[in-house]
């Protein structure tokens, strides 16, 4: 369980965590779902009292951070797989965790298996380790004190896909075992792939959350045709709502069936029309990647000024 | 295209109620132990290829000036001090860096990161370091001693010398405080520059550019001249390599404090509140 209330960080003039406020709950994988700069990394250093705080608070398994007594037991925290002594083998790595938190000498060996690390690998310097290898290692010392809670800021960087899904199954056993996972990614895939529930950050700020198929599903619908404006006009003459998405394409909260009716009685002709899942938490976050790159629709005198650059 | 094989269902879905309960319910931990983090912080002094070779060094060129000293010191002049004090000369350059490296190499190497969220009080962990330091410090002396025993022991048999054990424990004491200052001037450094270039060229500007410019001053200007040592942690460590009087002793506290204590606290005070990126 990890709650975070009204959390604040300013840097002098700049705000990079602002008024964030979240659960993680046990027995979910949560995402920490936001673009580089977002303040995902802050938020979760600030979790484990790296960092304090301006203002809000941080606990896990309600207390401070600094206030577990052994944390490596309770609460694993993987922050930069890069973050470690190149001169040191990934099994001393392994074993110094191992010894802080006084666990025997043969869980070294058991987590270095879970995490698919080979003894050959194990006995290398981790300076000539890849990303791949070093976020194995990561999640290992995360893994070794068996603890309830998970916390994971970008895994998923440098594994392979088949790397990325036996992270899922992992952190998806994990979960189901009754621990609390929270990982944070600037790729939405990953987030899709892995997480139960999603929070979106953006600028600091929380943009969106809820579970994934709150905010995968009531996408609307995705029309295409040749005349975009002519159609998000008449779509929004019929009390729907319309926008021109980056691709070339009309996302409305219409129906299918309405929108293809209405196409048909504006002699618009389609070339492709489907409903839009997930595409509002896709749009959503490639707004927030890159806000200049998509053009509104907000009201048919809106698509006037505006069909210059929609066209 | 790798697929997954279904595992099968298990026998009792009970039994996965259970092992979630089981979690939640489970015992809070003792805390750590603090000579548990003083052993952590021992071993990676020296797990590292960095440290390995730190050490190594250290008895590579003690055997080197022990050696030199043999060659070029008349025979009749052999005795155990000047035997000791070859072994000094590499101990107080490698020491400090050693000092300087078991703090900064955590930022450098980012590898805080790791320690602090396993370890959040920062202060055990600094504790641990400086009380590892100063072990290290001491066993390096008595190891020192003991080695160049025998060695000056060995010579003194083959050149058939009657042994001069002219170093009595207060002096070996002294020297050992003199060497620890030194590790711990690079302590603090280390942990004012949380950065291993930085600390590492500090410490060589207090020990090696500091002295020189002092001696500059001194040779200008009389009242510093006078009273340099009460300023001067170099000229003031050196008395503890002959005799030392309650003035020296005094100079030695004074100029300790200024630089050694005042600025281990502001060094402190930046490990425990900086944020570990």
């Amino acid at each position: 369980m990890i709650q975070i209330d009204a959390l604040s960080k300013r840097y002098g003039g700049f705000t990079a965590v602002d008024n964030v406020t979240f659960n993680a709950e046990p027995g979910r994988v949560t995402g920490f779902l936001g673009p580089n700069g977002a303040g995902k990394s802050t938020t979760m250093r600030i979790l484990v009292g790296l960092t304090d705080p301006s203002s809000g608070s941080a606990h896990l398994l309600g207390r401070h951070f600094s206030q577990l007594p052994n944390p490596g037991l309770e609460v694993g925290v993987l922050l930069d797989a890069s973050a470690q002594h190149g001169g040191r083998t990934g099994r001393e790595i392994l074993t110094l965790a191992a010894r802080t938190m006084g666990l025997p000498k043969t869980r070294v060996a058991e987590t270095l298996e879970r995490v698919s690390l080979t003894e050959e690998e194990a006995g290398r310097r981790v300076r000539n380790y890849s990303l791949g290898m070093r976020q194995r290692l990561g999640i290992a010392t995360a893994l070794i004190g068996d603890p309830e809670v998970l916390i994971l800021d970008e895994p998923a960087n440098g594994l392979d896909p088949a790397g990325i899904r036996w992270m899922r199954d992992l952190l998806r056993g994990f979960a189901d075992d009754g621990g609390t996972v929270l990982l944070s990614s600037h790729l939405l895939h990953e987030i899709e792939v892995i997480a139960d529930d999603i929070v979106v950050i953006g600028n600091g700020r929380i943009v969106a959350q809820g579970t994934k198929q709150e905010l995968l599903a009531g996408g609307g619908t995705y029309a295409r045709t040749s005349d975009l404006t002519a159609l998000g006009r008449a779509l929004q003459r019929a009390g729907h709502t319309a926008e021109i998405t980056s691709e070339g394409a009309v996302l409305s909260n219409a129906e299918l069936a309405a929108v293809g009716q209405i196409a048909f009685d504006a002699g618009l002709a389609l070339t492709e029309l489907r409903a839009a899942d997930g595409a509002g938490l896709e749009e959503m976050f490639l707004q927030l990647t890159a806000s200049t790159q998509r053009d509104h629709l907000e009201s048919p005198e809106g698509l006037d000024s505006s069909k210059g650059k929609a066209a | 295209m790798t697929t997954t094989t279904i595992a099968p269902e298990p026998a009792s879905p009970a039994g996965h109620q259970q092992e979630a309960a089981h979690r939640r319910t489970r015992a809070v931990p003792s805390p750590i132990p603090f000579g548990r983090i003083a052993g952590i912080e021992l071993r990676k002094m020296f797990d590292t290829r960095s440290g390995f070779w730190l050490m190594a060094s250290l008895v590579v060129l003690s055997l080197a000036a022990s050696a030199a000293t043999i060659i070029f010191v008349d025979a009749d002049n052999l005795d155990y001090e000047g035997f000791a004090s070859a072994w000094g000369i590499p101990m107080s350059v490698i020491l400090p860096m050693i000092a300087v490296l078991a703090v900064t190499s955590e930022w450098s190497a980012r590898s805080a990161l790791t320690t602090f969220t396993l370890v959040p009080g920062r202060g055990s962990v600094i504790a641990a370091k400086a009380v590892v330091t100063a072990l290290v410090g001491v066993a390096a002396i008595v190891v020192a001693a003991l080695v160049g025993a025998l060695g000056y022991l060995g010579v003194a048999t083959v050149m058939d010398l009657d042994p001069v054990w002219n170093l009595s424990f207060a002096e070996l004491a002294r020297v050992t405080l003199a060497s620890e200052i030194g590790m711990f001037m690079g302590f603090m450094l280390g942990m004012l520059f949380r950065s291993s270039p930085a600390a590492i060229v500090a410490y060589f500007v207090y020990a090696l550019v500091l002295p020189t410019v002092s001696s500059a001053l001194a040779s200008t200007n009389t009242w510093w001249a006078e009273n340099a040592t009460w300023f001067d942690l170099n000229w003031a460590t050196m008395n503890l390599y002959s005799e030392m009087t309650d003035k020296a002793w005094a100079q030695l506290g004074v100029a300790s404090l200024i630089w050694l204590v005042v600025p281990m606290l502001v060094g402190l005070r930046l490990v425990l509140k900086s944020e570990v990126k």
